[in-house]
């Protein structure tokens, strides 16, 4: 659509006649300030998006590898206090006998000292081959309890080590089992249980110094918590989200949580164990930087694109004033042309006919001289002095024929100046009387205020007299009846000036600017509008000047100003 | 005086002819011709002291006169009369030996001054020549003559 435009611009500019509508300029404008602005602000939004988007995830392996790492550390911290208990529990199983284990005092003994010398441990109970409660010391009164039919009493007896999920105890508190089986040589065997209460877990969970908003918490894989959480509920409830996949190692997932909040959701399963430890950050919490950087960056864009459109508006613009200048110089100079055709075929038609016409004209000059003649010759002719005065009108008449005719070959002939020294004084008081006649008849006053120390200059009479008939002309059509023109001429060593008034109709400012220019008239039918287009041209080929004054209703004055000599151009 | 022996070239007829009447009327009576063949003709066999010639003719035209009566007979006087006149042609005619230029329409007491003066010149010419030529200085006087023109 653009190539269109440009190849309508091309053609408008390639016909003579085809002037560009102030549409096509605007239409223009809007399209080559358009092409830049994509030229210039794609590339610009592709850096931008790629920016945008290689920034972000910089910045979230950045953001989450610390998690990650925090997740991993906390996971060891619990299977590092889940190993030391159950290992206790182990020793336990292994340094003591049955007998001695099932001796309540030495189990109160044994709890004790592991109450001291491990946080958590709340109780601790011998079980037999068949799944009987032997011996227990804890708050519970649970002796004689058969748990053979139990699930965990299957695990430890088949693994020989068993830690529980958390469960809610007597005491309505989380707690945990950890179960270890010991086989005696004799092939019988029996089993340590010890309940440990979560209160460690949360420990281990706060030291991760989460900031708030975060929050970290324990699951099984059933997806149970295991502990408190901040916003996903309560030591045994469901949690709300997905179970992410197992991995061993701690992994981090992108996703939204249950209010829709974008989250960095880490994770890591226990090998050994039920449980999985979660984290999880609020992207927005994190992602503080980001955005900081996304603002600078969608700033940095805008900004840019504002640039790309003021310069390629500007570039436009100067742009089209160029062609704009270019368009109105080319019309210019074709109007020129035009009007100097003109004039050359206006010329050559009127010398034409001043030729064509001067034949006849001598024709007729003979006949009637010859008339004369004859009628001169004969003393009887009736009414010969009435006759000889209507032929010598009639020659006069011929004559002024003759007159007008040399003036049309003079207009045809008008490029060329032939100089001589001429008193301006007399062609002004020459010219002037060609118009006396009618400025007497019209009641106008026509005064010459000629300076006598007016000296000659050099410069083409016939050139001259067709300036100031032109002027006065002119003049004389601006005055009413009654009205006064005024012929002023100032000599200096330089040449001299000539200023013609009238207290005519004057003219407006946009009239005035236009007078000099060819075929602008105010004269309506009247006029070519060629006189002071003529006029102001032999004026500058004489070397001289013209300017004008002019007030609407008061008045015009013509200054008219002729060197000495004129340049050698003349 | 001798009756100075006038050529009058132009095809206008209805001009050419009363022009003559009236110079005969003054007491210059002249030959009338219509063309520029007929022109060349006359000058040939009548050798006139001045010939008046119209510039545009039919067939040979004035300035085609002029040259080749300047060239055959250059002391016979052309005064060019023609309604056609630019300053082109003025200067080419007197650059060919015109003896003067007249536009048409011309009041007929200035162009028998004209004429007059050529036939004056054209004899004072002869006179200095004769002159000479009594002298025997025949070529001298050709050389003056000559520079004269120039």
């Amino acid at each position: 659509m653009f190539g269109d435009a440009i190849k309508r611009q091309l053609s408008g500019l390639g016909g003579s006649d085809a002037v560009v509508p102030p549409g096509m300029y605007r239409t223009l404008r809007r399209k080559i300030t358009a092409l830049m602005l994509l030229t210039a602000a794609i590339p610009l939004a592709i850096m931008a998006w790629l920016n945008y988007h290689e920034y972000q995830k910089a910045l979230s392996r950045e953001i989450q590898n610390p998690l990650r790492v925090i997740v991993n550390k906390s996971k060891n911290s619990f299977e590092l206090f889940l190993a030391e208990r159950t290992s206790a529990v182990g020793f336990i199983a292994q340094a003591y006998s049955f007998k001695e284990l099932a001796d309540e005092k030495d189990l109160a003994r044994i709890l004790k000292i592991l109450q001291t010398e491990y946080v958590g441990f709340v109780d601790i109970g011998l079980i037999n081959d068949k799944g009987e409660l032997v011996n227990y010391v804890g708050p519970y009164n649970l002796k004689g309890h058969n748990y053979a039919e139990q699930t965990w009493f299957n695990q430890v007896r088949i693994k020989g080590r068993y830690i529980s999920d958390v469960f809610m105890g007597f005491r309505k508190f989380p707690h945990v089992i950890v179960a270890v089986r010991h086989s005696l040589d004799s092939g019988e065997s029996f089993i340590v249980r010890a309940t440990l209460d979560t209160h460690q877990f949360d420990k281990i969970i706060s030291s991760m110094g989460l900031e708030p908003g975060s929050d970290a918490f324990l699951l099984n894989r059933a997806g149970i918590l295991q502990t408190d959480s901040q916003r996903f509920g309560k030591v045994l409830d469901q949690f709300s989200l997905p179970m992410p996949p197992p991995a061993s190692e701690a992994a981090v997932l992108q996703q939204q949580d249950g209010e829709g909040n974008d989250v960095f959701f880490a994770y890591a399963y226990f090998p050994d164990s039920d449980f999985v430890l979660a984290a999880i950050k609020p992207k927005a919490q994190m992602l503080r930087t980001w955005y900081t950087v996304r603002g600078d960056l969608v700033f940095i864009f805008g900004a840019g694109v504002l640039a790309v459109f003021l310069a390629s508006y500007k570039i436009t613009d100067q742009l089209l004033r160029r062609m704009r200048e270019a368009e109105e110089a080319r019309e210019l100079a074709l109007r020129q042309v035009e009007h100097s055709q003109k004039l050359s075929s206006i010329g050559r038609l009127a010398a034409g006919v001043a030729h064509e016409i001067n034949n006849p004209l001598a024709v007729i000059n003979e006949k009637t001289g010859l008339m004369r003649d004859l009628i001169g010759l004969r003393d009887d002719f009736p009414d010969k002095e009435r006759f000889l005065l209507l032929i010598d009108s009639v020659l006069k008449t011929v004559m002024r024929c003759r007159d007008i005719t040399r003036r049309m070959l003079g207009f045809a002939r008008r490029l060329d100046v032939t100089l001589e020294e001429i008193n301006i004084n007399d062609v002004i008081t020459e010219t002037s009387g060609f118009l006396n006649q009618e400025a007497l008849h019209r009641k106008i006053d026509l005064t010459l205020d000629l300076d006598a120390d007016v000296t000659g200059i050099v410069s083409d009479r016939g050139q001259l007299q067709q300036v100031f008939l032109n002027i006065l002309n002119n003049a004389l059509a601006a005055v009413p009846d009654g009205g006064h023109i005024a012929i002023r001429t100032v000599g200096d060593a330089e040449g001299v000036s000539v200023i013609v008034r009238d207290d005519g109709c004057g003219m407006s400012k946009d009239t005035m600017a236009c007078i000099f220019e060819p075929f602008f008239t105010t004269k309506k039918t009247k006029g070519t509008g060629l006189g002071l287009s003529i006029t102001y041209g032999i004026v500058k080929r004489l070397g001289g000047e013209i300017g004008v004054e002019s007030e609407l209703d008061k008045g015009t004055a013509f200054t008219l100003r002729f060197p000495k000599h004129p340049k050698h151009e003349a | 005086m001798k009756k100075i022996k006038l050529l009058l070239v132009d095809d206008e007829e209805n001009f050419v002819n009363t022009l003559s009447e009236r110079l005969k009327m003054r007491d210059v009576p002249s030959r009338v011709v219509y063309s520029g063949e007929e022109a060349l003709e006359a000058v040939a066999s009548d050798e006139p002291d001045v010939v008046v010639l119209d510039l545009r003719m039919p067939g040979i035209d004035g300035m085609e006169v002029l040259r080749k009566v300047r060239a055959a007979k250059p002391d016979v006087r052309i005064i060019i009369l023609t309604g056609h006149g630019t300053d082109a042609t003025e200067e080419e005619a007197k650059k060919l030996g015109a003896f003067h230029y007249h536009k048409k329409p011309v009041e007929i007491d200035e162009l028998l001054g004209t004429v007059k003066k050529a036939y004056r010149e054209k004899m004072e010419d002869a006179m200095v020549a004769a002159t000479f030529a009594q002298a025997g200085a025949f070529e001298e006087a050709q050389q003056i003559m000559d520079e004269d023109k120039k």
